[in-house]
């Protein structure tokens, strides 16, 4: 079955439709979000949305690991990466 | 941060009083939270993407006291980060 996919220009839509903001603000306001989202992220403090998720940073320490082409072990530089976990209220929305 | 420090934020860099500024948030949320719901997919370029899997039935074990007991199906959501919050957030 295919699924369908939620673009920021859908939530755009949705934004100008329910609020009345222009088309273009309300473009501007998404991505504003989302900026705000990734400028928290980026200064290492996690994101708590209660009925959604926690976004947050982890830090990964340095690895030996290999490279499943050739099998060469190569060192995995330490590094971060963004984590979520979705809220209960998400889950159970889901699984309904 | 939670929700309100977002909002709070926005209002700041939007000049949108707050209560609009957390009726966008809240709006752009409850859609995020439906498309997961319906099992449809979210894919925001520069940040992120979201996918529902499926998960069947199986046999998993009570990790505390061995017991086989069998899982029902589920569905759970995942996020990947989008490539450029990725590599921003380690350079």
């Amino acid at each position: 079955m295919k699924r369908s996919n939620l673009t920021r220009k859908d939530l755009a839509k949705t934004i100008n439709e329910k609020l009345g903001f222009s088309q273009r603000s309300a473009g501007e306001l998404v991505d504003q979000v989302f900026t705000t989202m990734k400028q928290t992220l980026l200064k290492e403090e996690s994101i708590k949305l209660v009925q959604f998720g926690t976004f947050g940073v982890r830090q990964k320490s340095a690895r030996i690991g290999r490279n499943p082409r050739t099998g060469e072990t190569m060192e995995i530089s330490a590094r971060s990466m963004v984590t979520f976990k979705a809220s209960k209220h998400l889950r159970a929305k889901i699984n309904k | 941060m939670n929700k309100s420090g977002l909002i709070e934020i926005i209002s700041r860099e939007t000049k949108l009083p707050l209560r609009e500024a957390s009726a966008v948030t809240n709006t752009i949320l409850d859609l995020m939270i439906d498309t997961l719901a319906k099992g449809d997919s979210i894919e925001l370029r520069g940040f992120g993407s979201f996918i529902v899997k499926e998960y069947k039935s199986y046999q998993g074990r009570n990790p505390k006291t061995g017991q086989i007991i069998e899982v029902p199906p589920k569905k759970l959501p995942f996020f990947k980060v989008g490539k450029e919050l990725k590599e921003r957030v380690n350079s």
